[in-house]
């Protein structure tokens, strides 16, 4: 599904990652750890292809990102569902709109969709917040409407980056949930956090491989990959 | 969907939705357009005009021509019948007349003044030849009046119609330079409103790429918005053009450049190409900034 191999990513003359190698297959649970700036961010972008490896290879749905095309790599876009950190809206469009955005951009806004999207709000608790603008909402609102963004296509894979970072525990817990029953659809997931109580509750829940990034290197928890 | 004029037309709501409505760029571009368009209006004018103008001209002075005898004042009248008789026999020739004293006294009094004594003075006799429009043969007519009336000397008006159709001709030249120097402007005034869009929603094309759109679809929004400011800006410059031009001095008595500048019968109709051509000169130009813009992002 997403594949990295020997994968490096050089910024600014200072290598960030290095020697990655790492294969996603689908329905796999990751949880991605590592201290702040340890380069978390920058692999979740190698992986749906926002950054390109200065070396190595990385493979999208079987195809190296370096032969994809633009078109390609939008479609494969598709296929993966982001959650950043700084959660971007468009901040002129509606909090429903800015939710169902990844079907409006394929053409995959009917009507069943639409109704498939009242239910996905209400679960993540913005039923009420459908017609505000994303300016108005607070940190936890715009995580879980990042998070409704991400998941609205059922794409194969989510890559969330600190999605639980400004919301309650309860809060969490839901989202959490929500990526748990998407993995037991068959989707893959990532999650990069230093919630280590997250990954605790998780744990308990559904069997997940715990990835932790530490000099540049990527490792399972407790050893080399 | 493609950036395609197919595309521009077909229109997709969902995507128009996806730029922000407002911004200087959209003032800056109906603007820019509408002036442009005004202008261009004033240039498609003067250049109509001046292409009118030397065709009028050109007819004028082109079926005319004037033959000047001088001889000694006892030799005048005989040499003005021989020339006349050379004239009448003369193919593509429809008349031919001696100006009488009195016209040619009119004609030189603006340079010695109304009382000058012309039957004491050496005047040539001046005669005012009429052609057809099938026109006569004028190096042939020369050498006939060389040997049959040595004193008189044709002139069939080409010294002095050549300079004035070459300044029409070059002011028409000056209103299409105008014209395409007008087109560029606006290209790079558009193109310019078209980056500074694109810059100004970074975001907005970050977001739209994080959740799968393709370029064509990002950049038809910027372009379609575009290019349907540039063709409302340049129909109103358009209309206010043509309603100036309308309130404009009529040319019915003087026929002079300025009056003169308008236009006739069908001509009203190419002002109205202005905006199809302004929406595509936006539509291209917005379609390569576009286009650049994101070729430059991951």
């Amino acid at each position: 599904m997403i594949e990295l191999e020997n994968t490096a990513y050089t910024y600014g003359g200072g290598e960030l990652l290095s020697d990655i190698s790492l294969k996603l297959s689908p329905g796999s649970f990751h949880f991605l750890t590592g201290p702040s700036g340890s380069g978390k961010t920058t692999f979740l972008k190698l992986c749906y292809g926002a950054l390109t490896a200065t070396a190595g290879n990385v493979r999208l749905f079987d195809q190296d990102v370096r032969d994809m095309d633009r078109n390609a790599h939008a479609l494969a876009r598709r296929r993966i569902g982001v959650v950043h950190q700084d959660c971007q809206f468009l901040d002129h469009l509606p909090v429903a709109d800015n939710v169902a955005l990844p079907l409006t951009v394929s053409g995959r806004d009917t009507l069943e969709e639409v109704s498939n999207l009242k239910e996905l709000m209400g679960w993540v608790g913005l039923g009420n917040r459908a017609s505000a603008l994303p300016p108005e909402l607070s940190g936890g609102e715009r995580q879980r409407a990042a998070l409704a963004r991400a998941v609205i296509m059922s794409p194969d894979v989510v890559l969330a980056d600190e999605p639980t970072g400004n919301v309650d525990w309860e809060m969490s817990q839901r989202l959490l949930q929500l990526l748990i029953e998407l993995n037991k659809m068959g989707k893959t997931i990532m999650i990069a956090t230093h919630d280590m109580n997250l990954i605790r509750a998780a744990k308990t829940k559904v069997q997940a491989r715990v990835l932790r990034i530490s000099n540049r290197r990527l490792q399972l928890a407790g050893a080399d990959l | 969907m493609r950036l395609s004029f197919s595309g521009l037309i077909a229109g997709d709501v969902q995507a128009d939705r996806m730029v922000p409505p407002t911004g200087f760029t959209a003032r800056l571009t109906l603007f820019a357009a509408g002036a442009m368009a005004f202008l261009a209006v004033f240039a498609l004018a003067l250049s109509l005009a001046t292409g009118r103008l030397a065709t009028r001209w050109g007819d004028e002075l082109a079926h005319t021509s004037t033959l000047r005898i001088s001889a000694p004042a006892d030799q005048m009248a005989q040499q003005t019948a021989l020339a006349l008789r050379v004239l009448d026999t003369t193919p593509g020739i429809s008349m031919a007349r001696a100006l009488t004293t009195a016209e040619q006294a009119e004609l030189l009094s603006p340079w010695f003044g109304p009382d000058l004594p012309l039957d004491t003075l050496p005047i040539p006799q001046l005669i005012e030849i009429a052609e057809t429009d099938e026109g006569y043969d004028v190096a042939g007519l020369r050498l006939r009046l060389q040997a049959e009336v040595p004193g008189a000397v044709l002139d069939d008006h080409t010294r002095w119609r050549k300079p004035l159709e070459q300044a029409a001709g070059r002011l028409r030249l000056l209103g299409w330079v105008s014209i395409l120097l007008i087109i560029a402007t606006m290209a790079v005034i558009i193109t310019l409103a078209a980056n500074a869009a694109l810059a100004a929603n970074a975001q907005v094309i970050a977001v739209l790429r994080l959740v799968g759109a393709q370029d064509d679809y990002i950049a038809l929004a910027f372009v379609r918005r575009f290019t349907l400011r540039a063709l409302l800006g340049a129909a109103l410059g358009t209309a206010i053009g043509l309603i100036s031009i309308l309130l404009l001095p009529s040319a019915e008595d003087a026929s002079g450049l300025l009056t003169g500048l308008g236009f006739s019968g069908l001509s009203w109709l190419l002002p109205l190409l202005i905006p199809p051509l302004a929406g595509t000169v936006a539509f291209i130009a917005t379609g390569a900034a576009a286009r650049r813009t994101l070729s430059e992002l991951t």
